[in-house]
């Protein structure tokens, strides 16, 4: 039988990436000198069962990777060898190695095999050059070629006597002279001398002996390999018998020493196939190849992207549609002969039935929340290794790790979390010396926090670094020509300009903080996922910036307005207030653009039927209403005809079934079946600025 | 057909294992270290033991010298899933009172010898 093992690559891949996570994490809490023996005990654990199942499942130059890394970590679990921080620097590294590695077996791609090499061969070198006594790499079963009789003999004549507690090791002596006959002709005799009385007779443990007569041509390591796992447990002559003396029996070995009642000596044949054909040898070990290079072939599909989800949700997830089964099944009865008078019954029957559906559609978005610790784990070991970069001392602090947001959302969040991270490790804290010059404590604190927030998730990444440094940003904005030579700003719009695009204040072009690649980035990534960003700073206290995130991408609060026949739908988190427009509030500016006057602020007026040329029921802003929003930290009012109800929508990307469409976030179907378009609040703020700079930019021309 | 306990703290080698088992007709109960493996041991009728080492929890030649004394277990094959390296582990299984063992990485059909062996 040959099964595919291949079908459990998925898994290994899986459970492998998990592993490495941990020997990160372990790595990176490791004090070197004084290392605690569990942590190198859990990253033993994992390297080991990669290095298993790596094996076992034919990716032999993973393996072989982890095999040196493995008999590292054994020696310093054994205390061997010290655990000295260059080695925890080339373990990270070979966990790097591992993940790229496994990455690229994954994803059928070609292995950087320099690398590999580049990292195994340190490995070695500090493998060889350490302390510890390479015990390890001593082959099992060396030793015995020397051994001259090893060939070709006629035979074996092997005393095995077990020793009392034999059984209870779970092996059993017949099922072992059944395996000798395997291997040869045999002829066995067993020794009762040692057998006491009969009511003396302990049935648990072993008192017969056996000499066995083994002819054919068989190795001595043959022999020895029947007996490999009793060999403690009993003692074992094992002798060639040249041609001539092979006819003759020996006589049954080793006299009891201290049999209470030697029993009657017999001739006894305890194994009933005694007589098998010498046939050609058959270890045991010699199975293994084929089915090996079998599984070298390529796995599949690349990442199937599973995620690990409780029982407990599953549990609920079966347990609400149960009840909406028994809902439905109501509702069909009640449906069969429906008469008026059961009106009341099948509205109580479809409310619950909203119940239930809504329950279950909580539930199902469960399914993809995970903790937030799964992108945080990342943060100890980046800020391990940009200390050592900057010659920083940071320590991380991270609350908050068990807040939930959706798989999706935590994947495209990391990006700029790193980011924001980098920044703040690389300009935002301070060296130790100029720390302990301002009289603040030599090491930094970057603290990571999460929290959820109303629909949202709040992430905050908070520094005690040397805060913006406000004048440079505003002079360097006035060179860039973002702000007007004599503009005054509060600090806090100060601030909010390190997000413009095209604009980055770092001095040196570092590797840590990347090449400009600025903050403008950033908000837009957090910006696509429908969040946004804010800073606090305070100079010498330290920055803090908030990203703010939908819990999921899948569905949305949100506000159905009209406009003309459509129906559009306002994400319900960018509402600030909708209101009556009032005549004299609106301000009519050069180029035809509008502004409403609301308390104290100007806002834009955003003619939506304008943006998407379509014809509104009427164009008078005193017939319809503003729904003041904010996007991009933008307010602008958006004029519609009517505003409709509320509800939860669930997103239909517009990029997969048509393309991307500005001022558009995506589509949802209505409960009448109708499609309405979701508006992209943050994208149109910026093209209703785009419009009204080209109209002003047109009105001076003219 | 007989049962067989197979524990493992790696899911791929688990599903692996319960594979090939089941394939052969055995009847397989799984446990994920030794804490799960003693646990389900105490609620069942066993004919083999197969072991990983390192679990976390409860390594395998624990689990093996706490199934060794419990009476169901006095002789019952128990065998470690080991690795080459691990010939120190060998003898700390046996004096912990394993059977045998069967040497890592291993095939379906190098698994099934064994056992078949074993129990004869």
């Amino acid at each position: 039988m040959s099964i595919d093992i291949s079908q459990f690559l998925d898994t290994f891949y899986e459970e492998s990436f998990e592993g490495l996570d941990t020997m990160e994490t372990e790595l990176l809490g490791l004090n070197p000198g004084e290392a605690d023996a569990e942590s190198i005990n859990t990253i033993f654990r994992a390297a080991h069962s990669i290095k298993g199942g790596s094996g076992t499942f034919g990716l032999m130059n993973v393996a072989d990777f982890t095999h040196v890394l493995e008999t590292l970590l054994d020696e310093m679990r054994d205390g061997r060898r010290e655990v000295i921080q260059p080695a925890v620097d080339l373990m990270l590294a070979s966990v790097d190695v591992l993940r790229e590695m496994l990455t690229a077996l994954r994803n059928s791609e070609d292995v950087d095999t320099v690398r590999v090499a580049e990292v195994h061969d340190q490995l070695e070198a500090l493998l060889k050059g350490g302390s510890a006594d390479a015990e390890d790499e001593v082959v099992e079963d060396s030793g015995e070629a020397d051994n001259a009789i090893g060939s070709s003999t006629a035979g074996w004549s092997i005393g095995f006597k077990p020793l009392s507690h034999l059984f209870k090791t779970g092996n059993d002596p017949v099922r072992i002279i059944k395996e000798l006959s395997e291997l040869g002709a045999i002829k066995a005799s067993a020794d009762l001398s040692a057998m006491p009385e009969f009511d003396l007779l302990d049935p648990e443990e072993c008192c017969l002996a056996w000499q066995v007569e083994l002819s054919g041509e068989v190795t001595e390591e043959q022999v020895k390999d029947v007996f490999s796992w009793v060999d403690e447990d009993c003692e074992l002559v094992i002798e060639a018998i040249s041609s001539a003396a092979a006819e003759e029996p020996e006589p049954p070995l080793s006299e009891p020493e201290a049999a209470p009642t030697p029993a009657p000596v017999a001739e006894a044949d305890p194994t009933p196939p005694a007589e098998s054909k010498p046939a050609e040898p058959k270890p045991v070990e010699a199975v293994a190849k084929k089915t090996v290079s079998a599984a070298a072939k390529k796995p599949q599909a690349a990442e199937s992207g599973s995620i690990r989800v409780g029982i407990d949700k599953v549990d609920a997830l079966i347990n609400m549609v149960g009840e909406l089964v028994i809902t439905q099944s109501m509702l069909n009865q009640l449906g069969e002969d429906f008469t008026m008078d059961r009106v009341q019954r099948l509205q109580e029957g479809l409310s619950e039935l909203e119940r239930h559906t809504r329950e279950l559609q909580e539930n199902v978005m469960q399914i993809r929340m995970l903790p937030i610790s799964f992108s945080f784990n990342r943060f100890p070991r980046l800020v391990h290794d940009l200390c050592s970069k900057l010659n920083k001392k940071i320590e991380l602090k991270m609350s908050g790790e068990n807040t939930e947001l959706d798989k999706t959302v935590m994947e495209k969040i990391g990006d700029p979390m790193v980011h924001l991270v980098r920044n703040s490790l690389d300009h935002g804290i301070e060296s130790p010396e100029d720390r302990l010059a301002k009289g603040k404590p030599e090491t930094g604190i970057l603290h990571l926090n999460a929290y959820h927030q109303g629909g949202n998730i709040v992430i905050e990444i908070n520094d005690d670094g040397a805060g913006l440094n406000t004048d440079r940003i505003l002079q360097k904005a006035i060179e860039k020509g973002i702000v007007g030579e004599n503009e005054s700003l509060s600090d806090e719009k100060i601030h909010e300009l390190i997000f413009a695009p095209g604009f980055s204040t770092a001095e040196v072009v570092s590797d840590v903080s990347g090449r400009g690649v600025g903050m403008d980035v950033v908000k837009r990534n957090i910006r696509d996922l429908g969040g946004v960003v804010e800073v606090k700073s305070k100079k010498d206290a330290g920055s803090t910036f908030t990203i703010r995130l939908p819990l999921t991408l899948a569905i949305l609060d949100g506000q159905l307005v009209r406009l003309g026949d459509e129906t559009y739908i306002v994400p319900l988190v960018s509402i600030i207030e909708s209101l009556q427009i009032k005549a004299e509030n609106v301000n009519s500016i050069a180029g035809g653009a509008e502004l409403y006057k609301l308390r104290e602020e100007y806002l834009p007026i955003i003619r939506l039927h304008e943006v998407f040329e379509i014809t509104p029921v009427n164009t008078e802003l005193v017939n319809g209403l503003l729904v003041v929003v904010e996007g991009d930290g933008q307010q602008a009012g958006i004029f519609v005809d009517d505003l409709l109800g509320q509800q939860q929508v669930v997103i239909k990307s517009l990029e997969t079934n048509y393309k991307k469409v500005e001022g558009l976030s995506g589509a949802t179907i209505l409960g009448d079946g109708t499609v309405a378009l979701i508006l992209d609040v943050a994208g149109l703020v910026t093209l209703s600025r785009e419009r009204v700079k080209a109209l002003k930019n047109q009105a001076a021309v003219a | 057909m007989p049962t067989i306990l197979a524990v493992d703290d790696s899911a791929s080698m688990r599903q692996m294992v319960t594979f090939t088992l089941k394939g052969a007709g055995f009847t397989v109960i799984d446990a994920v270290d030794g804490v799960d493996a003693l646990a389900k041991a105490k609620t069942a009728k066993v004919d083999l033991v197969l072991t990983d080492v390192n679990m976390p929890r409860m390594d395998g030649i624990s689990l093996i010298k706490e199934l060794r004394a419990l009476p169901n277990f006095k002789f019952t094959p128990i065998l470690m899933l080991t690795t080459e390296s691990g010939t120190g582990k060998k003898t700390e299984g046996k004096s912990a009172g394993a059977t045998g063992w069967i040497v890592k990485p291993f095939n379906p059909d190098q698994l099934l010898a064994t056992i078949k062996k074993v129990l004869g």
